[in-house]
């Protein structure tokens, strides 16, 4: 078989769409570069593809799903062509004794087509973990170092919040926040009485009009996919204006197999797999972005092996595929007789809170290094399949009672989720499986996993709190959780919060690192990694503004040298 | 031919695409298209349905036992105005465990009711229904009946999909008093609570 290329010599070839990949294909189109991105899925249509403002009535299976798959989780009728913890035919492995559950995108924009739009700046004491507390490493760069392009990144997309001063939580350049729903009312009180910081959110979702985009219409539904683009998606804001720019190429449905190095050690082409025609083709350019995801990136390049680079590209260290991090997650929820008084209103809003808890306990010494945030929700939200189970399992019965149970219910419960800072250690990495492949002749990861102590200090933290607050407010806290068994705490297993990052990350020396801190390969000068795997440290902060902020501060770095005839 | 809504969203984007850099559809004809997706799909919903997995005698049994779960009141209808049972039998017929646990559920209703009463569910007394109901409608009673096990196992997944049958309907929601799914220019926040 004869492996096609196309003609032409692209400038930068981007292998992934997503936060980082779009980010990317902006600066360095507008920069005046020629760009080709790969993406392994189909395009996005919004028009066609997005599920705003439909009731679970219109559609035969309200939300469930065929066969009722759906019930739950992640992956209902109505959520925007985002990506699945299964894809068939492309599988993943878990070493015996781990679980891991990796959720992948294949479409336009990545996972920021439904991403919760959390846009959270890390601390500068988060880039200094290890001068800090002596565990993990310092990161190559500064907050201040990075907090010019958050400045940037910020004022482009549009996020939403408010200056507060809090050293855990920098602020940044934000619009106006929307006013608190009811249940965060309540819970800003019981906070405030227990002297817990409850502040607005900061989500990028426009609260007005923003760089020629409407502002939000409170519906609530950002997940669905937003066909005003009031919301930030990698897929509606980053790759129309780099389309605008006549320099951009996109290339769907294309699976990236392998890099391919020349022989002065430089990223010649990458090879990948037309997922139409299974055929075989190559894109060449001058200079290659990975942003395919922090595990994909990690794999692309260990699967790029060559006499050159045997361990695979950008490892001559030995760190691609190490230190995977998610963030430690325990969620919990409560039932608050208060809201039963409320009288029917619209309680939507934006698709997200309105108000969160930023890491509060960084003034004092704790059970456990680092810290964690506290997202939460609930109230009267459009009702969905899965909605009564609970209420179903705890009142029983049938006939009038249960009705009434359920209309007097609704609306009355809050939920909350902790999410925090994991520290890497070497039981968790992600590597090569020995003897599969995926649909495309493609070796797939095998993941390791296991959480440390810290973090499961965390996690009974984060429960004693949500019950802690929900007593406060008046209210019944519903979870129970064990402080042993395989999720201790209610811990969530690895992967599960999608916050996966590490696998190739940054630092200042080539024998413990993989990237400078322009995100740039020490070992391949035209190679960069941009996506979640660059980080050293998975703070409590949602990593989607980071890696767009570096992912910007990379592409300037890139055009800069682009500039000097260093390609 | 009438206009589809295809036809208006796919304008709707092309003007929107030469005046802006990016894909944004104004509100008020986004809001339009939606108010055709919604008609659209509710003239579809009104035709009368036909079972994909459940006979006749069972889909009539199951339409029984989601009234009986959710019944009509003076303040709502029920479940079965509201669809519940065709939502069901639409999931049950693409899912091989629900079939099992459904369709032998029921089975395990009648042979239980022909054991204590003489006839199926559906032709018991009124009273007679009532009793087996209560009886595997709670799951303390298999402490003192274990025979009730599996009936109680199938009472209460079913009580979760009439559930999720009656709460997605229009019905439903009303009922439940959600309000939203619309377009807003600002976000009122939370109403005055009302002094107890």
């Amino acid at each position: 078989m004869q492996v096609k290329r196309t003609p032409k010599t692209y400038d930068v070839c981007i292998i992934g769409s997503g936060a980082s990949g779009g980010t990317a294909a902006k600066v360095l189109t507008e920069g005046g570069l020629s760009v080709a991105l790969l993406e392994a899925g189909p395009p996005l249509v919004p028009e066609r593809d997005y599920k705003e403002h439909v009731w679970p009535y219109e559609l035969p299976h309200r939300g469930a799903g065929i066969g009722g798959r759906a019930r739950q989780g992640l992956e209902d009728e109505f959520l925007a062509p985002n990506g699945a913890w299964e894809i068939e035919g492309e599988p993943y492995v878990a070493a015996p004794g781990s679980k891991f559950r990796w959720f992948r995108s294949r479409i336009v924009g990545g996972r920021t087509n439904h991403w919760g739009r959390i846009a959270l700046r890390m601390a500068p004491v988060d880039f200094r973990v290890r001068s800090h507390d002596g565990m993990g490493d310092d990161w190559p760069l500064s907050y201040d170092d990075v907090a010019p392009y958050y400045d940037k990144i910020e004022s482009y997309i549009g996020v939403f919040g408010s200056k507060e001063n809090i050293p855990s939580a920098p602020d940044g350049i934000f619009l106006p926040p929307p006013k608190p729903r009811c249940t965060e009312t309540i819970i800003k009180k019981a906070c405030d009485h227990l002297n817990i910081l409850c502040i607005p959110s900061r989500l990028a979702i426009l609260t007005q009009p923003h760089n020629g985009r409407a502002a939000c219409h409170y519906c609530a539904q950002c997940g669905r996919g937003c066909i005003t683009a009031s919301n930030f998606s990698s897929s509606q804001v980053m790759i129309p204006p780099a389309e605008k720019t006549g320099r951009f190429t996109l290339i769907t449905g294309a699976m990236a197999r392998e890099l391919v190095v020349s022989k002065d050690g430089k990223i010649e082409a990458v090879s990948y797999i037309d997922k139409a025609s299974r055929e075989e083709k190559r894109v060449h350019a001058r200079a290659f972005i990975v942003a395919a995801s922090a595990c994909e990136s990690a794999r692309l390049l260990l699967n790029s092996r060559s006499t050159l680079f045997p361990d695979g590209l950008a490892n001559s260290s030995g760190v691609v595929g190490r230190n995977l991090m998610d963030t430690v997650g325990s969620d919990g929820g409560g039932y608050f007789p208060a809201l039963e008084k409320m009288p029917a209103h619209n309680h939507d809003g934006v698709g997200g809170m309105h108000m969160y808890l930023p890491w509060w306990k960084f003034d004092r010494k704790n059970d456990f290094l680092r810290g964690y945030h506290t997202e939460f929700g609930g109230g009267r939200g459009m009702p969905g399949v899965g909605d009564y189970d609970d209420l179903c399992d705890e009142h029983e019965g049938y006939g009038a009672s249960l009705k009434q149970e359920c209309k007097k219910k609704y609306g009355t419960y809050i939920g909350f989720a902790g999410r925090g800072e994991m520290i890497p250690n070497e039981n968790c990495y992600c590597e090569i499986d020995p003897s599969a492949v995926d649909q495309w002749g493609i070796p797939v990861l095998r993941f390791h996993w296991k959480w440390s102590d810290n973090e499961i200090k965390m996690a009974k933290d984060m429960q004693e709190t949500y019950r802690e607050i929900t007593e406060a407010a008046g209210g019944i806290y519903l979870t129970a959780t064990r402080p042993d068994g395989p999720n201790p705490h209610g811990i969530a297993d690895g992967g599960v919060i999608i916050h996966e990052v590490g696998t190739v990350r940054m630092g200042e020396h080539a024998k413990t690192s993989a990237l400078n801190q322009y995100c740039q390969a020490h070992d391949v000068k035209n190679l960069f990694v941009t996506d979640g795997a660059t980080f050293v440290t998975n703070a409590d902060k949602n990593p989607t503004l980071t890696i767009m902020a570096l992912t910007w501060r990379a592409s300037e770095y890139l055009l800069d040298q682009a500039k000097k005839g260093n390609l | 031919m009438p206009i589809s809504r295809r036809d208006i969203l796919k304008s709707l984007t092309l003007t929107a695409i030469t005046g802006s850099v990016l894909r944004v559809i104004p509100l008020e004809a986004a809001e339009y298209a939606h108010r055709m997706v919604r008609a659209e799909r509710a003239a579809a919903v009104n035709q009368i349905y036909a079972p994909k997995f459940f006979s006749a005698h069972f889909y009539k049994t199951l339409q029984s036992l989601c009234q009986t779960i959710i019944p009509s009141d003076d303040q709502a209808k029920g479940a079965m105005e509201a669809g519940a049972p065709e939502f069901i039998d639409l999931i049950t017929s693409e899912n091989k465990e629900y079939q099992v646990a459904l369709g032998g559920g029921l089975m395990w209703l009648d042979n239980t009711c022909i054991d204590r009463y003489g006839s199926a569910y559906l032709d018991c007394t009124p009273q007679q229904q009532k009793e087996i109901l209560d009886l595997i409608a709670y799951r303390k009673n298999a402490k003192q009946d274990p025979s009730l096990g599996q009936g109680i196992e199938f009472f209460g997944f079913l009580r979760k999909l009439t559930a999720d049958g009656f709460f997605t309907s229009e019905i439903g929601i009303e009922y439940l008093g959600y309000i939203g799914n619309t377009f807003v220019k600002e976000f009122p926040g939370c109403p005055p609570v009302p002094e107890a």
